[in-house]
């Protein structure tokens, strides 16, 4: 039956949702907005200039060193994405569909134990094994099928892809999975009984129904990739560096604030219409499906 | 066919984390096969390592202070998403989730500007406050799970038996989301200890393990240290899981609940 | 006479602009079981919860045994409620869940615990006090948040549509079970609920509500027989209705025909042109043979025969009009039956038509 709210009930609600509020709009609005303003401005060493100016965004877009790595960061971070969640798709439909309900919990545990160990160590272990001497070339040697050491599987975008791909795994099983298992499985059942094939009705009906699991996954996974520091300078190489390692080396190095700040705002855009895209796209796709 | 291809996906998913101990118990300085045998030196060297110990140290007070200080507001959030109504709630309660949808470097260069510029030392306070935003949206999305199992009416009865708001709150709700409390906790302390790239713009003089072990990956004789921490790490976080994960459970079991899966389902 | 235990009046309440509870005023007797009852939405939970305290209405007054409310907590009066859910405490085993209200009472603690044992062989489940909660049945539930409100001894017992979540078996002996306990202690009980056939059995009287009003106030053999509107005669029991014209105290029914009609059979009073009459199945009756002198009888033909074991009821087309009527016979050997599609004669009582 309906309760509805007091305004005694409104206002301890909104006493309550003040402190994460005030806290998020302290630690996350008001910089993000100082650093909008930053982009506008400019620096020159140690001084900062406070006219408004469009220079940063002219150079961040017209300089081929800043675009190419925007251009490789949104595309390094797609490329993660749709291996991420192409590969994930199954694991998470066996773990729904194959596993018994009494062992999900600790098959979805043995999943995401890899994602709690520290990252940092988990991308060097990546070097370890894609590098010029490291596990996957001197096995692949000792096997006998190759002579020479692979050099294309280090220091560079599919070093990347690889490493993140591995990264960002249970970010994407994980909505799948949840996506598949609020399915109700007579839906399934009335796709057969109406009926398509399995492939049919995994195509008709259970696809669709996953595709909210897809987007959060997708989205999940891209957003925190384009921002990416740590992989890019461990096993990226020149080739591989993406805009976090620019916009870390404005802030940290060249102390150009306002350049940084400009890619930052660049970067927050690109996601943004990136992640707008897919929404809007996917949507549509299953829509269609129907 | 689907079996096959999920066990090999595990083994991808698996294998830097084997790979770890292997090093960390190898007697070389050189991080590739042959191994050459067996030691425990390097794990020896870790405590004789007094930076190393100082950053732990200061790593696990950050995440100690940035998972209670998260779990502490996402309670506030979670209680008000499953309790109370008001004009903007939905818009409120989406943004305290910002951070979850926002590359970490943007999170970190945006607040260096700020605390920068308003002339703030950077400290491990600074570190602890960056990190709380960030594990605040995954408190809240645990304890909104916590929250969204109880019966709305149960506290409700508590106050019909004579309870004030306040006892109802902390005879009745929060021994029934304890679980999720302490699952909060848990996973806030492994996010703060495992984080990079805010720690490394927010942090002063005191560098946190991440930043440390990072400084270290350049010299490649301190390598098989490095190693042999992250084998300890390894361990200390699926023990945490566990732990985790069994309090979880014995929550579950205590009310009765039908297990639905992990920390995210 | 006595003052009344619960005495509402002029309650009002909105929630979010749409009206629940209009100018609704109410007296409950001292140990009465009560019932409100009417269909979903009509605000007869929100008026149990403005009693319990759950809900501030935004005009008019509560007195709970003489004494205002307004202003005092629900943790402060002398109400305790049975919830839908029953809203046992899931980490607390059957005896905490039972004496949980007991904490504030100056009792030692043998003390509460024979209070909660007495309250549990109350509602018989004497010895389940080291149970979980969890390891209950829904009739267990329901009778260990029996066993916590009672054991409080509130003036005022508040159940919130206590078997919505039983089975129909499991709901008819809990019914009885109820009613034999509020004859046993006492207590004022005010039971919410959807159910016409279960605040029948069970009240002393009935509130029927709709859109936040109460339609009518009485006891349940009254609003049977005396519905006082169309609305009410509809949601309580089986009604068949057929359009008339009435004119001075005679009235000219669509299939029946004429007769004389009195006061009381209008709860609107008589006032000349169209009306409406309604009759209930047991009120008329299938005959064999042609109508007696003086009985007055229908013709028509039987459209619809819906079989209840003791009981059929049959719906039948009277002849000259589009209007079927419902007819129930009980299910006697060489009692009379019809086919559908048989032409029969309906028998029906004049002094039992409703004019509204």
């Amino acid at each position: 039956m309906a309760t509805g709210a007091s305004r005694a009930d409104r206002t301890r609600g909104r006493l309550l949702v003040a402190p994460p509020f005030l806290f998020a709009l302290l630690l996350l609005a008001v910089p993000l907005t100082v650093i909008v303003l930053f982009s506008f401005w400019s620096q020159d060493f140690l001084t900062l200039d406070r006219t408004f100016t469009l220079a940063n965004y002219r150079e961040a877009l017209t300089d081929p060193l800043y675009r190419q790595l925007l251009f490789r960061s949104v595309w390094i971070a797609a490329t993660v994405t749709a291996v991420t969640v192409i590969l994930a798709y199954p694991v998470a439909y066996f773990l729904s569909f194959h596993v018994p309900p009494a062992s999900k919990g600790l098959w979805l545990f043995l999943i995401t134990i890899p994602f709690w160990t520290s990252y940092l160590i988990r991308v060097f272990l990546w070097k370890v094994i894609l590098g010029f001497n490291g596990v996957l070339n001197t096995t692949l040697e000792t096997l006998g099928l190759i002579d020479a050491p692979l050099s294309w599987v280090l220091y560079n975008a599919t070093s990347v892809v690889i490493t993140l791909a591995h990264a960002f795994a249970p970010f994407a099983i994980l909505p799948i999975f949840v996506a598949l298992e609020r399915i109700d499985r007579s839906l399934i059942e009335a796709s057969r009984d109406l009926g398509e094939s399995r492939l049919t009705t995994f195509l008709r009906v259970t696809l669709p129904l996953s595709m909210g699991g897809i987007v959060a996954a997708i989205l999940i996974v891209f957003i925190p990739t384009v921002g990416d520091y740590i992989t890019p300078r461990l096993v990226g190489g020149p080739d591989g560096l993406m805009i976090a390692n620019m916009i870390q080396t404005q802030f940290l190095r060249l102390n150009n604030a306002p350049m940084g700040a400009a890619l930052s705002v660049l970067a927050m855009l690109s996601v943004g219409f990136v992640a707008a895209i897919v929404v809007l796209g996917l949507r549509r796709v299953a829509g269609l499906g129907r | 066919m689907l079996r096959g291809y999920v066990l090999t996906y595990l083994v991808f998913l698996y294998a830097p984390i084997v790979l770890l101990p292997i090093f960390a118990f190898n007697d070389s300085t050189v991080i590739a096969f042959p191994l050459t045998g067996f030691t425990t030196r390097w794990f020896e060297a870790l405590p004789a390592t007094p930076e190393l110990v100082r950053s732990v140290r200061t790593s696990l007070s950050i995440a100690v202070s940035a998972s209670i200080l998260a779990t502490l507001l996402g309670l506030c959030a979670a209680r008000v998403n499953a309790r109370y109504a008001f004009p903007g709630r939905a818009a409120v309660l989406g943004f305290v989730m910002l951070p979850l949808i926002l590359p970490e470097i943007l999170v970190a260069v945006s607040l260096l500007v700020v605390l920068l510029t308003l002339g703030v030392q950077l400290n491990a306070l600074t570190v602890v406050l960056g990190h709380t935003l960030i594990c605040m949206p995954f408190a809240i999305a645990i304890l909104n799970g916590a929250f969204g199992n109880l019966d709305p009416a149960i506290e409700e009865a508590a106050i019909d038996l004579g309870c004030s708001r306040w006892q109802a709150f902390r005879m009745v709700t929060l021994p029934l989301i304890a679980p999720g409390i302490i699952s909060s906790l848990l996973i806030g302390f492994t996010i703060s200890l495992d984080e990079f790239i805010i720690a490394f713009f927010l942090t002063g003089s005191d560098p946190t393990l991440p930043v440390y072990l990072w400084a270290q990956l350049r010299f490649p004789a301190r390598l098989p240290i490095v190693m042999a921490l992250g084998t300890l790490l390894v361990a200390l976080s699926v023990i945490l899981l566990c732990g985790a994960e069994w309090v979880r459970r014995r929550g579950m079991r205590r009310s009765g609940r039908r297990d639905a899966g992990g920390f995210f389902a | 006479m006595k003052r009344p235990i619960v005495e509402l009046r002029d309650i009002h309440k909105n929630f979010d602009g749409e009206q629940a509870l209009d100018d609704l005023s109410l007296d409950i007797a001292e140990g009465e079981f009560f019932s409100l009852l009417g269909p979903s939405g009509c605000g007869k939970t929100t008026l149990l919860r403005t009693i319990a305290g759950f809900e501030q209405p935004e005009r008019g007054t509560l007195t709970l045994d003489g004494k205002p409310m307004e202003g005092v907590q629900a943790n402060r009066r002398p109400t305790n409620m049975v919830f839908q859910s029953y809203a046992i405490f899931p980490h607390l085993d059957v005896a905490r869940n039972v004496g949980f209200g007991l904490r504030r009472s100056r009792l030692s603690a043998s003390e509460k615990s024979n209070a909660v044992e007495e309250a549990l062989q109350m509602v018989g489940l004497g010895g389940f006090g080291k149970r979980a909660a969890h390891a209950l049945s829904g009739g267990q539930r329901q009778r260990v948040a029996l066993a916590r409100a009672l054991i409080l001894k509130p003036r005022v017992l508040l159940l919130d549509e206590p078997m919505s979540a039983l089975d129909r078996k499991l709901r008819e002996t809990m019914q009885d079970e109820l009613r034999r306990l509020q004859r046993q202690v006492g207590i004022t009980f005010i039971l919410v609920t959807h159910d016409q056939e279960e605040a029948l059995i069970m009240s002393d009287r009935i509130a029927v509500m709709f859109d936040g009003r109460i339609a009518q106030v009485a006891a349940p053999g009254e609003l049977y027989l005396r519905p006082a509107s169309r609305r009410v005669a509809q949601f309580i029991g089986m009604m068949s209705f057929l359009p008339a014209r009435l004119r001075g105290r005679e009235i000219e029914v669509d299939g029946f025909g004429r007769t004389d009609v009195s006061e009381r059979q209008a709860p609107g009073g008589l006032k000349d042109g169209p009306a409406e009459v309604g009759i209930r199945p047991e009120m008329m009756s299938l005959l064999s043979e042609p109508p007696s002198q003086g009985q007055r009888a229908a013709s028509g033909r039987v459209s619809e025969v819906t079989y209840y074991g003791d009981m059929s009821y049959y719906a039948v087309m009277l002849d000259g009009t589009d209007r079927t009527v419902t007819v129930s016979m009980k299910n006697l050997p060489g009692g009379v039956t019809a086919e559908r599609g048989e032409a029969v004669t309906v028998s029906w009582d004049p002094g039992s038509l409703m004019i509204f």
